[in-house]
């Protein structure tokens, strides 16, 4: 049989044979988890007794949840305050690395090697630095200096950045690395050209290295943003004792998804939060491939 | 591929520091150095903080100094004895190993069909695949785990890794590699006889050996490191992986941050390890994944 066939028939044969797995992978590990996800955030289910149909009611439930508005805004603020944190420290970074050359591997390496660290590991390290007294490496350095001790993840206004600290710091490397690639990818002629034409390092660097950049950028953008919202290893670790706490100051939506989920056994409510985590993610990622790419 | 991206560099470099140096310029460069110099070294601190509590007793783990005064392995013998920390190595080690495997076959197997096969339905395919990466694992993890509760999975190795086994980020990345395969090969290895599954593993494979040792990297980091999924699948001690019983041992532990700090650097320190043998390789990669991903 499979002899009679044209080269290109055989081809297509193959091809499916390749495929047939991997697309019975995806249909059912991905596609039908994510419309099963979106079909469960329209019923009530405890695990336990019947799936009865809810309607929008878990949306409702979420829309009046003032938990849900304070993680909300937690969320946002993880994005907002780690994207740009991130893009310009790596920024800065990359930019003067790229401009020496003693030692530039050595250098490089420290920057990195964050990366390779896993971040519930790092979340422990960081808990124990932002003890306090006599246990803490901050405030045994603070009060070194005689300053006086600070509640990092006690007090509900420092807990969030104090928590946002060790994820930025342990992404910090990647993007190092790839705008530093990105620079180099910027042929030099036209630093030649600004050299003739003499005009200063400020104008190179606005008007020829950033622009050129901009496809590194909003990759980085696009990238960082996707993990600050979706942060929840190094929250849950470094408040295991009241997760998301104080007082939910740094509950971010995948900490109030799991707690829902496997917690409080309410998997409808907890499907509609990932639904709401998935517009999100796609609305925020399609707003800034707009703005960044557009002209 | 090594000196690809150094071929423009040589120039600027002459651009910015081959001209008559003047002395300012220097001076410039010096201060430039300190400060990553010393930037660097506060990066890796908590590394090094992590390591040198290790090493420390009890009693001196409250001093800020990083070179213990008697640096002691106790830490690791007590950690060590206690047997968990042993198997969640052993699992983590056994769930990273497959899943990588698993990747490095399946994401290539189908990033060289999407690329080098004309085929009704290739479109669509490629189109489905890669749209899957804009879905959230959080969003998959409910329904995930009541597939793993119908079919028995909970709590097991399988459990753990199946919904890592592809990725569509590999197979976009293997599918951009594949592309630099020239297409001659290909069909220069049909006219000798071989079959299509024999091209694919003798002749394209080999071609696109630094793509899988990227891809490698990120999926044994990403599998080692995670923490989400395999805290929700695993209920016995036993299964645990290293961040999911690292998570728990820490609240156990309470104060004993010597103790904590120990499990801490045996889930990191391996990564370190080969991060430190491979670095040129393992940052070739990155840049390769991430530029090309």
């Amino acid at each position: 049989m499979y002899r009679n066939l044209t080269i290109r028939q055989k081809q297509i044969v193959w091809a499916w044979g390749f495929l047939a797995l991997p697309v019975i992978f995806y249909v059912v590990i991905r596609f039908y988890p994510t419309g099963n996800a979106i079909v469960i955030s329209f019923q009530n289910w405890n695990l336990l007794g019947d799936r009865t149909w809810a309607g929008l009611e878990n949306y409702k439930k979420l829309w009046n949840d003032p938990v849900f508005w304070k993680v909300f805004q937690n969320t946002f603020l993880y994005l907002l305050i780690g994207t740009p944190l991130s893009l310009i420290l790596s920024f800065v970074i990359a930019y003067h690395l790229d401009k020496l050359r003693f030692m530039h591997g050595f250098l490089r390496m420290l920057y990195f090697l964050p990366f390779m660290t896993s971040a519930v590991a790092m979340a422990w390290v960081w808990r124990w630095f932002y003890q306090d007294v006599p246990i803490g490496l901050f405030n045994n350095i603070l009060a070194g200096f005689g300053i006086p001790q600070i509640a990092f993840l006690q007090s509900t206004t420092n807990a969030l950045p104090s928590v946002l600290a060790p994820a930025v710091w342990a992404g910090l490397g990647f993007q190092v690395i790839i705008f530093m690639a990105g620079i180099r990818a910027i042929p030099t002629s036209y630093y030649e050209a600004a050299k003739i034409d003499g005009v200063g390092w400020w104008t190179v660097l606005t008007q020829i290295t950033l622009p050129l950049l901009r496809p590194t950028i909003v990759f980085i953008v696009v990238f960082s943003s996707i993990g600050f919202l979706r942060i929840f290893d190094h929250v849950f670790n470094m408040t295991t004792n009241n997760p998301g706490g104080p007082l939910n100051s740094t509950k971010p939506l995948v900490l109030m998804i799991y707690d829902t989920a496997f917690n409080g056994f309410d998997m409808g409510y907890a499907a509609a939060q990932t639904v709401v985590l998935f517009t999100i993610l796609l609305v925020v990622s399609l707003i800034q491939l707009r703005l960044l790419r557009s002209n | 591929m090594v000196a690809a991206p150094d071929v423009p560099r040589a120039s600027s470099d002459a651009l910015l520091n081959a001209q008559p140096a003047p002395k300012s310029r220097n001076m410039g460069q010096i201060i430039r150095w300190l400060v990553l110099f010393f930037g660097g070294i506060l990066m890796v601190m908590p590394i090094a903080y992590m390591i040198s509590t290790s090493l420390k007793w009890p009693h001196e783990v409250y001093n800020v100094n990083l070179i213990p005064e008697e640096p002691t392995i106790e830490n690791y013998t007590f950690v060590l004895e206690d047997g968990r920390f042993y198997w969640w190595f052993v699992n983590s080690i056994i769930i990273a190993t497959i899943t990588t495997i698993s990747n490095l076959l399946f994401d290539s197997l189908v990033g060289y069909t999407l690329c080098k096969f004309r085929f009704p339905g290739r479109t669509i395919v490629f189109i489905a695949i890669l749209s899957t990466l804009m879905i959230p694992t959080e969003m998959l993890v409910i329904p995930w785990y009541l597939m793993s509760q119908s079919f028995g999975w909970l709590d097991s190795y399988w459990g753990i890794m199946f919904p890592g086994m592809m990725t569509a980020f590999g197979t976009f990345l293997m599918k951009q590699f594949f592309e630099s395969v020239p297409d001659d090969f290909i069909e220069a290895a049909r006219i000798d006889g071989l079959n299509e599954l024999q091209i694919w593993w003798t002749v394209a494979m080999p071609l696109v050996k630094p793509a899988l040792a990227a891809l490698a990297i990120f999926v044994f980091l990403g599998n080692w490191t995670a923490f989400l999924w395999p805290l929700i699948v695993t209920n016995s001690v036993d299964m645990y992986t290293i961040p999911v019983g690292l998570s728990g041992f820490g609240d156990e532990a309470d104060v004993a941050w010597e103790l904590i700090m120990t499990g801490a650097a045996i889930s990191t320190i391996p990564t370190l390890v080969v991060f430190l043998i491979f670095q040129r390789f393992i940052i070739r990669g990155v840049v390769m994944a991430g530029l090309k991903g």
